[in-house]
């Protein structure tokens, strides 16, 4: 009986103690869950989602203050990523925070510019290169697409374009099933590249 | 000598479809009207265009260079001026326009100064042989387009056993290969042996389908020329795909490509026949790649190869073959098997096209699929598969979309060849479901990475933002702390006398004494504060106070003035 009380409590003791050491030096830094919200979210740091940038968005939707559905340049794709990672149910994207729309870059009119760096302190990726009195532009393939420097610029010199499609970038298109009763016409379409 | 051939797992045999056009000899196609060039004949970065619209070009001048490594310039096929750099539809599944050159020809077909290397290849260094095959745009003629000399560059250290030639031509329709062998034997042995000083390569082997006897002998024939260089021409068995670059290196060796791998690091390189002969034009007559022979096949009256110069259109060959039997449905780019349809005739043949077919409804194989029914997991497309995939599961994920689980089981691997396709029951467009996969992991990788660089980009914006706040912080503290510094540093300065600032002091007094003659004059001028008149009685008092404190200051000022004064005349 003494026994086994006695091995039972060093036992707990022994677990005890490498449990305790193994919580501090083991200890994870940050939130493993927020970091990965935050991979599956497109970094547009755009603000549609009513949070400062993508990161507090994660945050909020770990902490379950936000919904899945707030974000707007993911779309449908990122909400469906976001419920298999939280195992929560799909749901359609929330229209008080905008549509999904084709991913596009801005261009600055280099001739309307007059240099006045505001969309330079708005832009949250630093893509925009300039000085004051200086004409700026934008670093193309740096550009998120968010938007955010429309807005300050006082002369409208920045237009929205979208991300022209070229062979690199083309792909292919996922085959649609066809019964026996579709036409003719339907199946040739579909099977063109056969 | 090879003993013993390997046999890789699967495949089809389909019907051949090769007597057609193999019964007549292959002649130049005319020169069209105009040509239109693509700078993507080939897999890498398009190249650059050096030329301008309107200028005059001789055939074989170089008329866009290669733009970074993996890349292939674009050569003059004829002598004519450039009529335009533009967008036109390209032969790509896409249906996409990309930037092509156009050449209207001038007739007279001139060539530029052609310097060859007839016959003492053999002085030059592989690198130079690589620049020449460079710089005359050689890719990969099979279909794929790989840049030829980069794949001639196996690196140092690596020792090539095994160099191939692929003659096999498994897809039913085509047979250009087969009529440059018939054909043209001793060039392609002579590339052969070029490309084999290149690589410093041990043995050749020929490898050529066993359908194609005519080839077989003529090469033989050829190689017999060349028996003391290690060349052995062996017949493959007949079964599609048997020239799929791994397959074929398979049968010949029995090593099999690792994943994610090259060819070269099992020691063996394979190249086609006809790159082999466009290495040996380059090098021995300087000519740079500006023709091909090429199939023209299915529902056109006379089915047969013509040497076509890059840039022809499709439309021009099928008149040129008679025309089509009926209304043309569709051409398709490639085999049956693995090419591609197009709506367009207009399209320009580039380095790649082997065969152009045409759908006119008369030849049942041709046929399109009419429907699709449900998978019944028959699992004929495992048994056909030549990669040892699972093209069934494959086709799972790829519905569903699920990307992981379809990388997990090596979609990556499948090689596109559409054995499963022919075989499946229910005419599903598998190969299709694995291309869109594909297709849409890479489009997810490219998201990933440009919203991984967004990410970096933001962190480092707030840190710099943050960064920034610091700095102004930090600064205006250390300004502070030097005036404290300066303000006690004066005060003590007073206390003390100054005794060892002897030279400032002359002028000290000279500042002060001007100041006292400034104020002097104000106080003779006795210029009255403007806005006194109609005051309340509280602006008054503040007023009387101000002018007290004022007072005050100039007293004290004064004084220490005094003081100063007195004590440079002590020491005066």
């Amino acid at each position: 009986m003494l026994s086994a009380i006695l091995v039972v409590g060093l036992l707990a003791t022994i677990f005890g103690i490498v449990l305790g050491f193994s919580a501090v030096k083991f200890k994870v830094q940050g939130d493993p869950l927020v970091e990965k919200i935050d991979k599956l979210l497109p970094q547009t740091q755009c603000g549609q989602c009513g949070y400062p940038g993508c990161k507090p968005y994660a945050a909020a939707i770990a902490n379950e203050a936000a919904e899945i559905n707030q974000c707007p340049p993911g779309g449908e794709q990122t909400i469906q990523d976001l419920a298999a990672l939280l195992n929560r149910e799909i749901i359609p994207l929330n229209p008080e925070n905008g549509a999904e729309k084709e991913k596009s870059v801005v261009i600055i009119d280099e001739e309307t510019c007059i240099g006045c760096t505001l969309c330079i302190q708005a832009c949250p990726i630093d893509a925009i290169v300039g000085a004051a009195k200086q004409m700026h532009t934008i670093i193309e393939s740096e550009c998120t697409g968010c938007d955010l420097c429309i807005p300050p610029c006082p002369v409208d010199c920045i237009i929205i374009t979208p991300i022209k499609k070229d062979l690199t970038t083309w792909q292919w298109a996922k085959p649609t099933e066809l019964g026996i009763n579709n036409s003719d016409k339907q199946a040739q379409v579909a099977t063109d590249d056969q | 000598m090879i003993s013993k051939l390997f046999k890789f797992k699967g495949g089809v045999h389909i019907p051949q479809h090769k007597e057609s056009s193999t019964q007549l000899a292959v002649e130049p196609a005319s020169i069209p009207k105009r040509l239109i060039l693509p700078l993507t004949q080939h897999i890498g970065t398009p190249a650059a265009p050096i030329v301008e619209v309107g200028q005059k070009v001789l055939k074989g001048e170089k008329i866009a260079q290669a733009d970074g490594y993996v890349s292939a310039p674009v050569h003059a096929p004829t002598s004519g001026i450039i009529e335009d750099i533009g967008d036109y539809p390209l032969p790509h599944p896409s249906g996409m326009l990309a930037q092509c050159i156009v050449i209207k020809p001038d007739g007279e077909d001139r060539w530029i100064e052609l310097k060859g290397h007839s016959g003492d290849y053999k002085q030059l260094d592989p690198s130079e042989l690589r620049n020449i095959i460079r710089s005359s745009g050689i890719v990969g003629l099979g279909g794929a387009g790989f840049p030829t000399s980069i794949k001639h560059n196996p690196g140092p250290d690596r020792v090539i056993d095994t160099l191939i030639l692929n003659g096999a031509e498994c897809e039913p329709y085509i047979t250009c290969d087969d009529m440059l062998m018939r054909e043209k034997s001793r060039e392609i042995i002579c590339g052969l042996l070029i490309t084999k000083h290149a690589l410093q390569a041990k043995r050749c082997i020929i490898a050529i389908e066993n359908n194609k006897t005519l080839a077989i002998e003529s090469m033989q024939q050829a190689a017999k020329e060349f028996a003391d260089r290690n060349i052995e021409v062996v017949a493959i068995p007949t079964v599609y795909p048997a020239g799929s670059e791994k397959q074929i290196i398979y049968t010949i060796t029995g090593k099999e490509t690792p994943k994610n791998g090259l060819p070269l690091h099992i020691g063996v390189v394979c190249q086609n026949v006809g790159t082999t002969a466009a290495v040996y034009r380059a090098i021995h007559h300087g000519e740079p790649l500006i023709s091909r022979y090429v199939t023209i096949a299915g529902d056109v009256k006379q089915p047969r190869n013509l040497e076509v110069l890059f840039g022809t259109s499709a439309n021009d060959l099928i008149e040129q073959c008679g025309g089509s039997t009926a209304d043309i449905r569709r051409i398709i780019i490639g085999g049956p098997m693995m090419g591609f349809a197009m709506q367009q005739i207009t399209i320009p043949v580039i380095k790649t096209t082997n065969c152009i077919l045409i759908d006119a409804g008369q030849t049942k194989d041709l046929h399109t699929r009419q429907y699709t029914m449900p998978c019944i997991r028959c699992d004929s497309c495992a048994d056909v598969c030549p990669v040892n995939l699972l093209p069934q599961q494959l086709y799972w994920f790829s519905k569903a979309q699920e990307l992981d689980r379809i990388q997990e089981y090596n979609v990556f691997d499948c090689i596109e060849c559409g054995c499963c396709d022919y075989v499946c029951p229910s005419q599903i467009p598998l190969v299709q479901y694995y291309r869109f996969a594909k297709s849409e992991i890479w489009k997810r990788e490219r998201e990933t990475q440009k919203s991984d660089a967004a990410r970096d980009r933001h962190e480092f914006h707030q840190f710099r933002i943050d960064r920034e706040k610091a700095e102004k912080a930090e600064k205006l503290r250390q300004k502070k702390a030097a005036l404290k510094i300066k303000k006690q540093a004066t005060d003590q300065s007073n206390e003390i006398g100054n005794n060892d600032k002897k030279e400032a002091e002359p002028k000290n007094a000279a500042i002060v004494a001007a100041m006292e003659r400034v104020k002097a004059k104000k106080a003779q001028q006795k210029v009255e504060p403007k806005n006194t008149d109609d005051l309340t009685d509280h602006q008054k008092k503040l007023v009387t106070e101000i002018d007290q404190r004022r007072a005050e200051q100039r007293e004290t000022q004064v004084s220490n003035s005094n003081d100063n004064a007195k004590m440079d005349n002590k020491e005066l």
